[in-house]
């Protein structure tokens, strides 16, 4: 028999599910508004503001490509840094570390996405920078005459940013790595165990087996370093610069739409800063969508080969 | 096989090895937090007012009351909104829309804050051509939104069915189950999302630099520029006064401090309802 419909139920149903369409509404209005707000920069510049160097507010002339160069130049940086930790933690955690030790290093871990990032930039500009400084004296000068070494060492610039930005992607990238690691089948590794494997060959087995949620989990990092904002701010030097040195002060979108925001008196010149906000959240948008993809889809298999074990288990005793 | 084995070996020191890389930066971080911050962080850190360059001592009241404030505003917009479309995503999870907004809350979580601020911005600040709390506290409560609806809708989806079918066998109609049975026994969970997402907004800085804006005076008018503690310490540390950098450090030693304590706090919340669920 069929429940009867209450007035009081289509109430519940409508004031909830229209809580739920303000959420869509807020999501849809950002990109709306960042357009409506970014027209006279999109309509005088077009697709040409993205391959622009110069970035000069008193001319009036605006070119985007050290800002989205540098945007993905340090978040590239970070995970060349950070994916390779991250794979060891999430692994160490949720495979080797002996059960003890497991909850506490998963709260310091996490802990470390919780430390807001004005706190990192603090700590980067007065310990890392000095640090990063003397790292980039001692290069040989044999090494420096590359152009990833070229430059003064200044301290502040994109290695150091590149680091900042690879310490806090670690926790989202480790955290969704060990979700995967934990939605493999334990068969999986059995199996391996079983046919002789040494544990590096068993987690290996392991690790292939969910390759697409790793790599959404490191696209999940990604986009987190993409948008960052205070700690790059703090310590890339913010000089709208294309170039290939880690040594160079250069610049991110978000840290340029921190920085210049308020000082954006001209209509123009805030619709273009609005500009890189719009495509910052676009892209934003694709990774997140990607990584989301990628990490339910191991989670989907994980669950179907889990949901067939018992039957299996029971067979067996059978 | 002596091979084998010492790839093996040498794989789970790399692990061992990368732990420590890990938490070595967070060890770091937290001494230099707490030794450069303690020796400013005082009485008058909390209860006096900014001091002008040169002039020694001085605190950030302004700024924690802003601070409070602002991420008070957020909560007021945000704790209600996510939790009935948190509810709305658990209740009628197999209605069409659902998977919509469930989509829409997992996006605006990947939404950069320094763009949820640009945002903000455009709807709260330029129609008023006037920066104010409030478009701050819309800003933050943007951010934390998403965060609720997620929390609800795993915590609603823990209750045992059991609960629920009970209270519709005595004949309650669906919305008083949710809201007199399946709501009150998910509720210490929730409140520990509420909790984690309060301490991540007040640690908040990028959507703030141009809707709460900075004041340098103290503020509780929501229709005013506001200070906040976190806009105050970038404010200080870029600048190159010693003082100032004194003072930021405080500033954010109060900020770890308020972190920590909220995630022992869900910790041990969340530890004392897995008891719960086990003794069930």
């Amino acid at each position: 028999m069929r429940r009867r419909l209450t007035a009081e139920d289509i109430g519940l149903r409508m004031m909830t599910g229209g809580f739920g369409l303000l959420l869509v509404v807020i999501v849809a209005g950002i990109g709306v508004q960042l357009y409506r707000e970014s027209t006279l920069s999109i309509a005088k510049f077009g697709w040409a503001f993205w391959a622009t160097e110069t970035w000069d507010p008193v001319a009036g002339e605006f070119g985007a490509l050290p800002f989205i160069w540098g945007t993905l130049y340090s978040s590239i940086l970070a995970l060349v840094i950070s994916t390779p930790i991250a794979l060891g933690v999430a692994v160490f955690t949720s495979e080797l570390s002996p059960a003890w030790l497991q909850r506490p290093l998963v709260f310091l871990t996490e802990l470390l996405a919780a430390i807001p990032s004005i706190v990192y930039g603090l700590w980067g500009i007065f310990v890392l920078v000095p640090v990063v400084r003397q790292f980039e004296t001692s290069v040989p000068p044999a090494l420096r005459a590359f152009p990833l070494f070229q430059g003064p060492p200044l301290g502040v610039g994109m290695l150091a940013a590149a680091v900042v930005l690879a310490i806090m992607v670690i926790p989202f990238s480790s955290s969704v790595a060990r979700e995967v690691l934990r939605s493999v089948p334990r068969a999986q590794r059995e199996a391996a165990y079983a046919l002789g494997a040494t544990r590096w060959e068993a987690i290996r087995a392991a690790l292939f087996y969910g390759r697409t949620g790793i790599i959404g989990a490191v696209i999940l990092g990604f986009g987190r370093a993409l948008g960052e904002t205070m700690a790059v701010t703090m310590v890339i030097g913010n000089n709208p610069q294309v170039s290939w040195s880690v040594f160079a002060p250069q610049y991110t979108m978000a840290a340029v739409i921190a920085n210049e925001f308020t000082e954006a008196t001209e209509e123009l010149y805030l619709h273009a800063l609005v500009e890189i906000g719009l495509v910052l959240f676009v892209i934003t948008l694709a990774i997140n969508l990607l990584s989301r993809a990628l990490i339910w889809s191991v989670g989907r298999e994980g669950k179907r080969v889990r949901r067939t074990r018992p039957a299996l288990a029971a067979a067996e005793g059978a | 096989m002596w091979w084998r084995n010492l790839k093996s070996t040498a794989f789970v020191a790399l692990c061992g090895l990368s732990v420590m890389l890990a938490l070595l930066p967070l060890a770091a971080l937290l001494y230099f937090v707490v030794s450069q911050g303690i020796s400013s962080l005082n009485f008058a850190f909390f209860t006096q007012m900014p001091k002008p360059v040169g002039e020694a001592g001085g605190g950030m009241a302004n700024a924690i009351a802003g601070t409070l404030i602002l991420t008070g505003l957020g909560a007021c917009f945000a704790i209600p909104i996510g939790i009935l479309s948190g509810v709305y995503v658990a209740e009628y999870s197999a209605s069409p829309f659902a998977p919509v907004v469930r989509f829409a809350a997992d996006t605006l979580n990947g939404v950069p804050s320094i763009v949820i601020g640009v945002f903000a911005y455009a709807v709260f600040v330029l129609p008023f051509k006037q920066f104010s709390a409030l478009a701050g506290g819309a800003a933050l409560g943007i951010m934390m939104i998403p965060i609720i609806t997620r929390t609800t809708e795993e915590l609603l989806k823990l209750v045992p069915s059991t609960l629920r079918e009970g209270a519709l066998a005595l004949g309650a109609t669906r919305a008083r189950a949710v809201f007199t049975v399946v709501l009150p026994a998910a509720l210490p969970g929730i409140l520990t999302g509420v909790l984690l997402a309060l301490a991540r907004i007040a640690g908040e800085t990028a959507p703030l630099l141009f809707t709460a804006f900075n004041n340098r005076f103290w503020s509780t008018d929501v229709r005013q520029p506001i200070s906040s503690l976190t806009v105050q310490v970038f404010t200080y540390a870029i600048s190159p006064y010693e003082d100032w950098h004194r003072q930021a450090w405080a500033g954010a030693l109060v900020l770890v401090s308020l972190v920590l304590i909220c995630a022992l706090l869900a910790r041990v919340a969340t530890a004392r309802l897995e008891r719960m669920q086990k003794g069930l």
